[in-house]
């Protein structure tokens, strides 16, 4: 396997950042993943170093340590020279259901009308999709998802709302995602996704990690209602689903 | 148990973050002047760990319930404890129903109040910094109480320690951030040589500044932020991500604060000025 080239910069005194070239592409994905595992599991020390990775890049911070950013990178273009080949990472893709009911797809029509379509065919288009997450960050859990089709590119609200619901699935240009908690938000609302994507009381909070696939499922406004009360209680477990390598 | 008989304007419990939550969104968090907050646990030979309260622009009432030792730490404010004054950076010694008032704000924006041990709020994902989400609340409220364990007869070591000038201090040390190179020489020569204003756009997640650079055409792909990252928005903008700052942004990073310059620009408040300063 040819490794993408890298590109080192330095990011204050305790972080270092690490690019791959700029674009949205499953490759790069799969190769700073593949040598944030290989870092993680060879080189650096998980309890002490945080990684942190989105599109094209991976950042390492150590809160404690001052880094010599000219040694430092020495040791990270070595490594990623031996990291070649990776170890196969287990592939994921999540099946989480939607609630596409008016009550929720507060955007649903103004959406179908702009982009000259049925309501029906929106619904299609969007859980059809297979979205890769790119990463997460701006709140706790907010996921990066790409892969939204063409067809259903449509620019964010000219003003964004106050509140968007927590739950909310919205789309917005090349992007679709779920809003994990009430926020302020400019894109088109369409749905409601039950499950928290993010619960403090666990270990491991959020489930989905950078690299996983997410596929939106519709369901009724009966199971919707069913499914939050599952995930309440705690005994939902969202559908996992192993992909091969 | 403390209990707050007033809570100011913004009263919260911070520790020195969380940590390992990152990549999924968790923002650090954690005391926004954590220099001030180091010499206040150090003091009281506590772990640095420790949390305290981060008291901002004005103070609260406050009750202790059991016997301790504290420190009053970060701006300088009129305290009194049972109406005598008290001062920063010297450990007293408190009784049950003592009661600790603060006044007037004279310099700088965040007070701090430490105790022996440490206040034990409830810790979730590591730290027991308040930040919602992940805590239920941003903020005390009157009437409420915060854990600490009883200490009776500490004897410092040290029971004073001279306030530093990071209060008077207005030049952050700065380091290059990933979009430093973006910057044309008409911004770098703003950027270093002109002053910037703390625009009333500041709290805990970020300070943006009143004074814009040129503004820039750049843009990238979603990366990832630290607090003390130094963003610029296309219309020139810069904005300082805080301890409550968001793990990822969009816009070019420019500059990254050193640890005592996020302290340093954390005493800071509207109308404040600032400039930069490579290390």
């Amino acid at each position: 396997m040819i490794h993408p080239p890298i590109s080192l910069k330095p990011y204050g005194r305790h972080a270092i950042l690490i690019e791959w070239p700029n674009e949205v592409s499953e490759t790069i994905l799969e190769s700073i993943l593949d040598f944030e595992d290989f870092l993680i599991r060879d080189c650096l020390n998980e309890r002490e170093w945080e990684t942190i990775s989105a599109y094209n890049s991976l950042l390492l911070v150590h809160p404690k340590l001052e880094i010599d950013f000219p040694e430092f990178s020495q040791s990270i273009k070595e490594w990623y020279e031996r990291s070649k080949g990776g170890v196969a990472r287990e592939k994921v893709l999540w099946k989480l259901p939607v609630s596409y009911d008016k009550a929720f797809g507060i955007d649903l029509d103004e959406v179908a009308n702009r982009l000259g379509m049925g309501t029906d065919d929106i619904i299609k288009l969007h859980t059809e999709s297979v979205y890769t997450v790119y990463g997460i960050g701006f709140v706790p859990g907010f996921m990066y998802l790409g892969g939204v089709p063409q067809e259903l590119e449509i620019p964010r609200k000219p003003t964004p709302r106050l509140k968007v619901k927590k739950g909310s699935v919205g789309i917005a240009g090349r992007q679709t995602g779920i809003y994990p908690q009430e926020s302020p938000g400019g894109w088109n609302i369409i749905g409601n996704c039950p499950i928290p994507l993010f619960d403090r009381n666990k270990k491991n909070p959020c489930f989905v990690n950078v690299g996983d696939k997410i596929q939106f499922q519709k369901v009724s406004l009966g199971e919707y209602e069913l499914h939050k009360i599952e995930a309440e209680v705690g005994i939902y477990k969202p559908e996992k689903v192993l992909l091969d390598a | 148990m403390l209990k707050v008989l007033k809570s100011g304007f913004f009263t919260s419990v911070q520790d020195l973050g969380r940590f390992h939550h990152r990549k999924k969104g968790v923002p650090v968090s954690g005391c926004m002047d954590q220099q001030s907050v180091y010499k206040a646990n150090t003091l009281l030979e506590n772990d640095n760990r420790s949390a305290v309260l981060e008291i901002t622009m004005t103070g609260p009432k406050l009750l202790f319930k059991k016997e301790t030792s504290i420190v009053l730490g970060g701006a300088l404010i009129s305290v009194t404890l049972n109406n005598r004054p008290i001062q920063n950076y010297k450990v007293y010694q408190v009784k049950a129903g003592d009661v600790l008032t603060y006044g007037s704000f004279k310099k700088g924006f965040r007070a701090y109040l430490a105790i022996k041990g440490g206040f034990r709020s409830k810790e979730i994902l590591g730290s027991r910094s308040f930040y919602v989400p992940i805590t239920d609340k941003n903020r005390l409220e009157d009437g409420e109480e915060v854990r600490y364990e009883e200490h009776q007869g500490f004897t410092p070591k040290i029971s004073e320690l001279k306030a530093d000038s990071l209060l008077d201090e207005t030049v952050l040390e700065v380091y290059k951030a990933p979009e430093f190179d973006l910057l044309t020489d008409r911004q770098l020569e703003h950027l270093f040589s002109k002053e910037f204003t703390v625009s009333k756009e500041n709290n805990r997640m970020a300070y943006q500044l009143s004074e814009t650079l040129e503004g820039h055409q750049h843009s990238i792909l979603t990366s990832a932020t630290l607090p003390g990252t130094v963003q610029f928005t296309p219309a020139g903008k810069l904005i300082v991500l805080m301890k409550d700052g968001q793990t990822t942004g969009g816009y070019p990073r420019i500059l990254q604060l050193s640890d005592k310059s996020i302290s340093v620009l954390a005493q800071k408040r509207e109308g404040n000025t600032i400039s930069f300063k490579f290390i």
